[in-house]
């Protein structure tokens, strides 16, 4: 079986993986790592958006091979300790979340566009998260979240 | 999805070999959105993958003053945010920009999208219109002769896309009604005013891929306004029917998109 060898949240991991093993499944199943979920494992819902080398990408149609030697950053390197990420922080106070289990991909694909723009429009958040899906809170919490975390985040993860 | 050998190779000779070398169960993968989906439902099951990642020079966007040429390798995202594509392309840079979601525009690349040339995705319609060539390992094969039929193309089994090059036009525009889901066109329409005239291809809507309406054209090319192409209606013969839209009302959406595409291209 092929090794794979990555940085995950500043930390070298490796794996023996099959080709086949998705970079999601690397993460929850070899690593333990199971912030990152899987909705729906047809590219669709987001919820397990990471990054890879600083952009967002859905781990559930990457390959762990495809991720060899990259910087993969999933939501459990983003806080710093016990202190929050700007961007769970808004969410926290916000009440950008209920059942939580889209907050994972939500949080990350928005860092993602804090990065980019660091005082998003509405509009141009709604439009980023086209493709995370929440079937919770009916999205207006998450947008006043990432607009708060993008201001609260000043250009910069 | 049945298991594969993955190949990383660093080099185009490399990328070749490992292609041939795995015979006709090897496949090449570039950001694995439409091949990966398709695996996981066992509609392909290759037996090797090779990914061009690795391979150098797929990756870049040139200005080559009357054209601009995109490599194989580059991401929707970076074809949107392109300022050669923006400046001298603006219609194609929000093309890319109307791709699926931030995440597929951030791993799908161009030379995926030609290559699959599914019957809804928005490439073709800009490189028909566009009247571009794909550049590949042996030859250069213009738009009109690659896309053949649902996901068919001129490509031979070993041939690898490296880059498409776009004659610069006059004027532009793409317009697109998206379904709402997935963001794959129900009937997109790219209009463009280029070195070999008024071009309107057609995407989405029919079950043979990319087309070109002979009648817009030649109305465009009469007289340039979303006038002249409001009343040339397209037969529904051949028109896809799914659960986004029936035959009747794709056909009518290409009339309707054309009329936009026309007016958005100023
Ligand atoms: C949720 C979702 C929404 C989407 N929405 C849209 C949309 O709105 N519009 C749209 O147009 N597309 C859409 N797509 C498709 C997306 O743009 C794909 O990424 C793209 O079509 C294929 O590019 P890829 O790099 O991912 O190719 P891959 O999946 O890696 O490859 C696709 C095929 O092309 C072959 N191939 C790849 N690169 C080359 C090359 N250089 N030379 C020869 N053959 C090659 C592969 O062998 C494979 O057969 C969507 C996809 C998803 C998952
Ligand atoms: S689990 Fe990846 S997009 Fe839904
Ligand atoms: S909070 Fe439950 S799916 Fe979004």
């Amino acid at each position: 079986m092929p090794t794979v060898t990555m940085t995950v949240n500043g930390m070298e991991r490796s794996g023996n993986v099959e080709g086949r093993t998705l970079l999601v499944e690397f993460l929850r199943e070899h690593l333990g790592l199971t912030g990152t979920h899987v909705g729906c494992d047809t590219s669709q819902c987001g919820a397990c958006v990471v990054h890879v080398n600083g952009t967002s990408v859905k781990s559930c149609t990457s390959l762990a091979a495809q991720a060899d030697g990259a910087e993969v950053t999933t939501i459990e390197g983003l806080a710093n300790g016990s202190d929050l990420h700007p961007m769970q922080e808004a969410f926290r106070e916000h009440h950008g979340l209920q059942c939580g289990f889209c907050t994972p991909g939500m949080v990350m694909s928005a860092v993602d566009l804090a990065n980019q723009n660091s005082d998003p429009s509405e509009h141009e958040v709604r439009e980023w998260l086209e493709g995370n899906l929440c079937r919770c809170t009916g999205y207006h919490n998450i947008v006043k979240a990432v607009q708060a975390g993008a201001k609260a985040m000043g250009g910069g993860s | 999805m049945n298991d594969f050998t993955y190949h990383a190779p660093t080099s185009l000779d490399e990328a070749l070999a490992a292609l041939r070398g795995g015979g006709d169960g090897a496949k090449l993968i570039a950001g694995g959105h439409s091949l990966l989906p398709v695996m996981k439902l066992n509609l392909a099951s290759p037996t090797d993958l090779v990914s061009l990642a690795g391979v150098p020079g797929l990756g870049d966007i040139a200005d080559g003053g009357d054209s601009v040429t995109v490599g194989a390798m580059c991401r929707h995202a970076q074809v949107a945010g392109s300022a050669v594509v923006q400046a001298r392309i603006p219609a194609l840079a929000a093309m890319a920009d109307g791709i699926g979601d931030a995440q597929v525009r951030n791993a799908g690349t161009i030379g995926g999208s030609v290559a699959h040339n599914d019957p809804a995705a928005d490439y073709p319609a800009a490189c028909v219109a566009l009247g571009a060539t794909i550049v590949t390992d042996r030859r250069e094969i213009h738009s009109d002769d690659f896309f053949q039929g649902m996901f068919a193309t001129a490509l031979a089994d070993d041939e690898v896309v490296t880059a498409v090059r776009f004659p610069v036009p006059a004027r532009a525009a793409y317009a697109k009604f998206a379904n709402p889901a997935s963001k794959y066109a129900v009937a997109g329409v790219m209009v463009a005013d280029g070195p070999a005239g008024v071009r309107v291809a057609v995407t989405g809507a029919s079950g043979d891929g990319v087309f070109r309406v002979a009648e817009m054209e030649a109305a465009l090319g009469a007289s340039f306004s979303g006038e002249a192409v409001a009343g040339v209606a397209v037969s529904s013969d051949g028109m896809l029917s799914d659960t986004a839209a029936g035959a009747d009302y794709r056909a009518h959406l290409v009339t309707v998109m054309a009329k936009r595409a026309v007016e958005a291209c100023g």
